[in-house]
C-alpha cells in the first residue's frame, strides 16, 4: 500500500533482512514437517507469489528434491467484494499433481486483519482437501479480526492501525524492502 | 458508469482487454474438480429469452451457475408474453422480484436498450442478441478465441488484437454477429474485411471500421482468421441469392479455398453451422475450425462479465457510449 509521501516510509526489513528470513522459515519447515516430504507451497497474489517461489528454492537446497509451488488468487472468495469495484484476477496455479493428502503452506506477504487468509482457505477447500494447512508470512503486524494465527513469521512487526506496512519484492518492484509509514485516513483493511 | 452491456460498440480497448483477462482466469475454473466460484452468491440472474436460443441461453446458464448466481429462466414461448404482455409489463414484474441482472434476447432491435434505459427496473442488463442489431458476448468470445489462438493464452494476457486481419464472410444484413464484431475488432486494432454478395450487405455502411469485399479468394491468402457466418434463412423474406449451391461456390468455405489460407489462420463459425451451405464438413471438422473452442469459451466469457458488472459493488467496466448519463 502506497503511503501519500513515500518520504516518511522508513525500512523495517533490507534486502539481507528479508534473505535470511526466508532461508529461516525454509528451516523451520523442514524441521516441522520432518523433512517436507509432502509439503506444497502457495503463494498469494501478488507478492505473497514471489516470496513462495524464493521458499521453493531455499527448500529445495536444503532437502535436495523439488518442492510443488503454485500460486492461489483468493480475489473471487474475498468477503469484501461487494463493497469495491471488482478487481482484476490473478492467476490461480495448483501443481500438477494437485494437493490432496498434502501439506499446503500457504504464503503471503503481510498478515494482518486475517481475511485474507481466511479467503484462501475457502479457496483451497475448492480445490482439494490437503492433509493439513500451515501459513508463513513475511510480515505479521497484527491486529487480527478473526482467530488465524501464521505458522512461522519472518518478523512480528507491532503497528498501529494509522501505520501502512509496504512490502517491496525485487520481482515486482526492483528492490527488496519492508517499509513503515504512516498513512492519513483509517485503515478499511489488508492491502 | 456503465452497469449494462447493450453493444460491443461501448466497450473502450482497455474494457475490452479486461474482460478477455479476465475470462483467461475463468476459463481455469473448469479444469477444476468443483467448478464454481462463490462470487455471485445471492444474486438472481433472470436469462430472459424472447427469441429461440439453445445455445446462447445454455452457455449464460453455465456461467451463471458456475458464479453461484440464482438462475431463472423465462421463455417467451407459453409464457405470459404470448398471452399478450408488453416488455415494460415483464420487466416490473421481474424487478419486483428482486432480480439482480437481466439476460436479454429479443427479436427487436434496441430492446435490451429500451430495458436499460427505461427506468423499469434497477437491474444490470446484458444483450443476448437483440435483433439484427448486437451480440456483445458473442463478439467477445470471438475476440476471445482469436487472442488465445493468434496471440497465445499467456502471452495474450493485457494485448489486443493490433494488425491482425480478420474476415467475416457471408449474411452480414441480418447478422448482429457481425455488426458486433466489426465494432469490437476495430476497437481492438484488428483490420476487419467483409465478404459477402452484395444482396447480402446493409445499406449504410460507409461509415463502419472496415474494408468491404466480393472476392473471398482473394482475401483468404491474408487473413488470419476467417469468420464464416451462418445464412439465415429464418431471417429472409426475399431472394437474396438466386441457389444454395451458387452460394456455397462463391462464399462457401471448403477444403480447397481453406488451402489458399496461411498456414496459422483459423476457421470460426458462432453456430449453428449449416454443412454444405457457407461451410463444408470437411473444413468443419479439421483442427483449423475453432467452432467447438468457440463454445466452451463463451462460458468463460459470461463468467468474466458478470463477474465484472455484478460482482462488485459497482460495476468495473468504465464508460458507455450509447448509455444516457443519468
Amino acid at each position: 500500500m502506497d503511503t501519500k509521501n513515500p518520504d516518511v516510509a522508513r525500512p523495517v526489513l533490507e534486502a539481507p533482512d528479508i534473505a535470511r528470513v526466508l532461508t529461516r522459515i525454509a528451516h523451520e519447515i523442514v524441521e516441522r514437517a520432518k523433512g517436507a516430504d509432502d509439503v506444497v507451497l502457495l503463494g498469494i497474489p501478488t507478492r505473497g507469489v514471489f516470496l513462495a517461489q524464493r521458499l521453493a528454492a531455499k527448500l529445495a537446497d536444503i532437502t535436495g528434491r523439488t518442492i510443488p509451488v503454485g500460486s492461489l488468487d483468493i480475489t473471487m472468495y474475498r468477503d469484501d467484494l461487494r463493497m469495491h469495484p471488482p478487481r482484476a484476477l490473478a492467476r490461480t496455479e495448483i501443481p500438477a499433481d494437485g494437493i490432496d493428502g498434502t501439506l499446503v503452506v500457504l504464503v503471503d506477504d503481510v498478515l494482518f486483519s486475517g481475511r485474507t487468509i481466511r479467503a484462501a482457505l475457502d479457496a483451497l477447500n475448492d480445490i482439494g482437501r490437503p492433509r493439513a494447512v500451515q501459513l508463513a508470512v513475511l510480515v505479521d503486524r497484527g491486529h487480527r479480526e478473526l482467530p488465524i494465527r501464521a505458522d512461522y513469521v519472518g518478523k512480528n512487526l507491532p503497528t498501529s492501525l494509522r501505520e501502512t506496512v509496504k512490502v517491496q519484492l525485487a520481482e515486482e518492484d526492483g528492490r527488496d524492502t519492508v517499509l513503515l509509514g504512516d498513512r492519513p485516513t483509517a485503515p478499511v483493511g489488508e492491502q | 458508469m456503465m452497469r449494462h452491456l447493450i453493444s460491443a460498440a461501448d466497450l473502450t480497448r482497455d474494457d475490452a482487454v479486461l474482460i478477455l483477462d479476465t475470462a483467461e482466469e475463468m476459463a481455469r475454473v473448469a479444469d477444476r474438480p468443483i467448478k464454481k466460484l462463490p462470487t455471485l452468491r445471492g444474486r438472481t440472474v433472470v436469462n430472459l429469452f424472447f427469441e429461440d436460443s439453445t445455445r446462447t441461453r445454455i452457455s449464460f446458464e453455465a456461467a451463471e451457475k458456475r458464479l453461484s448466481a440464482d438462475v431463472i429462466n423465462f421463455t417467451a414461448k407459453g409464457s405470459s408474453v404470448s398471452k399478450g404482455e408488453s416488455l415494460k409489463d415483464t420487466a416490473q414484474t421481474l424487478e419486483a422480484m428482486g432480480v439482480d441482472a437481466v439476460v436479454i434476447r429479443h427479436g427487436a432491435s434496441g430492446a435490451p436498450y429500451t430495458l436499460a434505459n427505461s427506468g423499469w427496473i434497477d437491474a444490470a442488463v446484458i444483450n443476448a442478441g437483440d435483433g439484427t442489431h448486437q451480440h456483445p458476448t458473442q463478439a467477445l468470445l470471438d475476440a476471445f478465441t482469436m487472442r488465445r489462438r493468434l496471440v497465445g493464452r499467456d502471452e495474450g494476457l493485457g494485448q489486443d488484437l493490433a494488425g491482425r486481419r480478420i474476415t467475416l464472410v457471408g449474411d452480414v444484413l441480418h447478422s448482429r454477429v457481425a455488426r458486433s464484431n466489426v465494432d469490437l475488432l476495430h476497437t481492438l486494432g484488428a483490420e476487419v474485411t467483409l465478404v459477402a454478395p452484395p444482396t447480402l450487405l446493409p445499406v449504410g455502411m460507409d461509415n463502419w471500421p472496415c474494408e468491404v469485399s466480393y472476392d473471398l479468394d482473394r482475401v483468404l491468402a491474408k487473413s488470419d482468421a476467417v469468420m464464416m457466418l451462418r445464412v439465415q434463412r429464418e431471417r429472409m423474406n426475399a431472394a437474396f441469392f438466386p441457389t444454395e449451391r451458387e452460394y456455397a461456390r462463391r462464399y462457401g468455405l471448403d477444403g480447397e479455398r481453406m488451402a489458399k489460407m496461411p498456414e496459422h489462420a483459423i476457421v470460426m463459425h458462432p453456430g449453428p453451422m449449416v454443412r454444405g451451405m457457407e461451410i463444408t464438413a470437411e473444413v468443419a471438422d479439421s483442427d483449423r475450425c475453432t467452432a467447438i473452442e468457440q463454445v466452451a469459451n463463451g462460458v468463460s466469457i459470461r463468467m468474466a462479465v458478470l463477474y465484472l458488472l455484478l460482482g462488485g459493488n459497482e460495476p468495473a467496466v468504465t464508460h458507455a457510449r450509447t448509455e444516457e448519463s443519468k
